[in-house]
């Protein structure tokens, strides 16, 4: 069975995250989906990456029929290779801590999930999960209060600045419980990234962010990426703690229906505290995106038959 | 002083962390980048386990891999009741031994469809699952069976045993690898008990008991 087509032109427009850099240099090349689409990334060490996506069916990595290939742009970004099915813009949006040299900046997994890739980003702006699902790492009950911030959207990203919580560890680096400020960042409509106190240099910020790729209408993958200040601790033990909190969020996320996300006024509305998520929404809405979204009410409670598995 | 060779998701890894607190067995944690940094495959690494496999153990220069082998070892040496490798009696040990063969099956095929789902494995998703269903039924069924037995516990025994701790990863992500398990009610109770048993530990996508499934 063939994933659902996408036609959103805002979506097919976009540059999209399909692998990181060392996953197809090493270990490719990379199979994977793009909007119901089957692309390779393929690119040894020394050779230029290239993405085709074919238009035939393909299961387990092989392709049947001798389906028609097509090349797709390609662009290396944050560690990550970026491609689109559309016509994408000259500009990406840039991380300037991502070139600062003293910071440690890495991807740090890749890992999939089994809901859109919208509930994905949704779930990465939310603090008021915190202190629930992530309880002794990033929250602590009863310090459950999420403060007053404000959100801002320009037409092209939007900014909730001013968030404060408790944290008992706030990352790998804390020795102690602090009040972490943050600020969210949607750099792009699958990219959401924040800034936190860095528990080194409470002048700096720690960047975190995941920049989600819509597989289908109800898998994403969410590729991990980090820019930290920490000279003490390896990679292995930075990455666990990511691991860690994605493998916390992972069950919560897959568990919320319906997996796409709901747009419509009537829909579930996302609590008080959530004004980024509002925005969020808002945003998806303007953009015309039907494609792992519920649009209206009366497509609330049906899902998506159309996936690949 | 035992070291572990550790990666938090892994089900096989875990194991072992379980068995370690459970025991009270004073250990420290070596963090393997597994995933994405497959340091389990580098050079260094193979000088501890030339299979590049984790968890790998090192207890004061004892070093041993494989799940099964370390829970063994180290059940065997701090386990003063000898219930969770019950080397005393010999029919249960039997059983015990049975059942932890069995989990091969559902590591090969509930973890594989989570591998597949999750890190994007290569591996027939269709054949994982409809195995993994296989065996839940089995299990499901014998573990009703005990219950009329007034048995909690996968063996014939009033404690849990090692088929239950390398049993409980493989089911209870089952659902990561897209293995839904609402038909299978005794698991689930079963799954209950063994997360309230004492020294029980989370592992990053197990929730407690009570919550959700
Ligand atoms: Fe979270």
């Amino acid at each position: 069975m063939f994933a659902a087509r996408c036609e959103d032109a805002a979506l097919l427009d976009l540059w999209h995250p399909v692998a990181a850099i060392p996953d197809v240099r090493e270990r490719g090349p990379v199979s994977t989906q793009l909007l119901g689409q089957m692309l390779v990334v393929s690119g040894q060490e020394g050779e230029e990456i290239s993405i085709k996506e074919f238009m035939a069916p393909m299961v387990h990595g092989q392709v049947f029929n001798q389906g028609r290939e097509v090349s797709l742009p390609v662009r290396e970004a944050f560690g990550f290779v970026w491609t689109s099915l559309g016509a994408p813009p000259e500009r990406l949006f840039d991380i300037p801590e991502f070139h600062e040299t003293d910071r440690w900046s890495e991807n740090s997994g890749s890992f999939r999930v089994h809901t859109s890739a919208g509930r994905t980003v949704e779930n990465f702006l939310d603090l008021a999960h915190f202190p629930f699902v992530h309880e002794g790492y990033l929250g602590e009950q009863p310090y459950t209060e999420v403060k007053d911030y404000s959100v801002t959207f320009d037409d092209r990203e939007i900014w909730a600045t001013g968030c404060e919580f408790y944290q008992p560890i706030a990352a790998v680096s804390a020795t102690d419980g602090q009040v972490t400020k943050y600020t969210y960042r949607l750099a792009h409509p699958f990219c959401p990234l924040l800034y936190k106190t860095s528990p080194v240099d409470p002048k700096r910020f720690d960047v975190i962010g995941i920049f989600v790729q819509p597989m289908t209408e109800v898998r994403a993958c969410a590729h991990q990426f980090l820019s930290l200040l920490d000279e003490t601790n390896d990679d292995a033990t930075i990455k666990r703690f990511q691991a860690i909190i994605f493998g916390q969020d992972k069950p919560i996320l897959e568990n919320q229906v319906p997996k796409r996300l709901p747009l419509g006024s009537r829909a579930e509305t996302p609590i008080t505290a959530d004004k980024t998520s509002i925005q969020y929404r808002r945003w998806l809405t303007e953009l015309g995106i039907s494609y792992g979204v519920i649009r209206d009410n009366t497509q609330r409670d049906s899902e998506p038959c159309s996936e690949i598995f | 002083m035992v070291t572990l060779y550790d990666y938090e998701l892994s089900v096989n890894c875990y194991k072992v962390r379980l068995l370690l607190n459970f025991l009270s067995i004073s250990h420290q944690l070596h963090p393997i980048d597994f995933f994405p940094g497959w340091e389990h495959k580098s050079e260094w690494f193979k000088e501890v386990n030339p299979l590049g496999h984790i968890p790998v153990i090192d207890d004061d220069g004892y070093v041993l891999r494989d799940a099964n082998a370390i829970l063994i070892y180290l059940a065997t040496k701090h386990d003063t009741l000898n219930s969770w490798y019950p080397v005393e009696q010999p029919s249960l040990l039997g059983e015990t031994a049975q059942w932890m063969m069995f989990a091969e099956g559902t590591t090969n095929t509930a973890s594989a469809a989570r591998l597949h789902d999750s890190l994007g494995y290569e591996f027939d998703i269709d054949a994982c699952r409809a195995g993994a269903h296989r065996l839940f039924r089995t299990l499901d069924e014998h573990l009703w069976f005990q219950e009329q037995r007034n048995l909690n516990w996968v063996c014939s025994a009033e404690a849990p045993t090692l088929a239950d701790l390398v049993l409980f990863p493989d089911v209870i992500l089952s659902e990561e690898g897209g293995v839904n398990r609402v038909s299978y009610p005794a698991i689930r109770r079963w799954t209950d008990r063994f997360r309230r048993l004492p020294r029980f530990t989370l592992m990053a996508g197990v929730l407690e008991a009570g919550i959700l499934t």
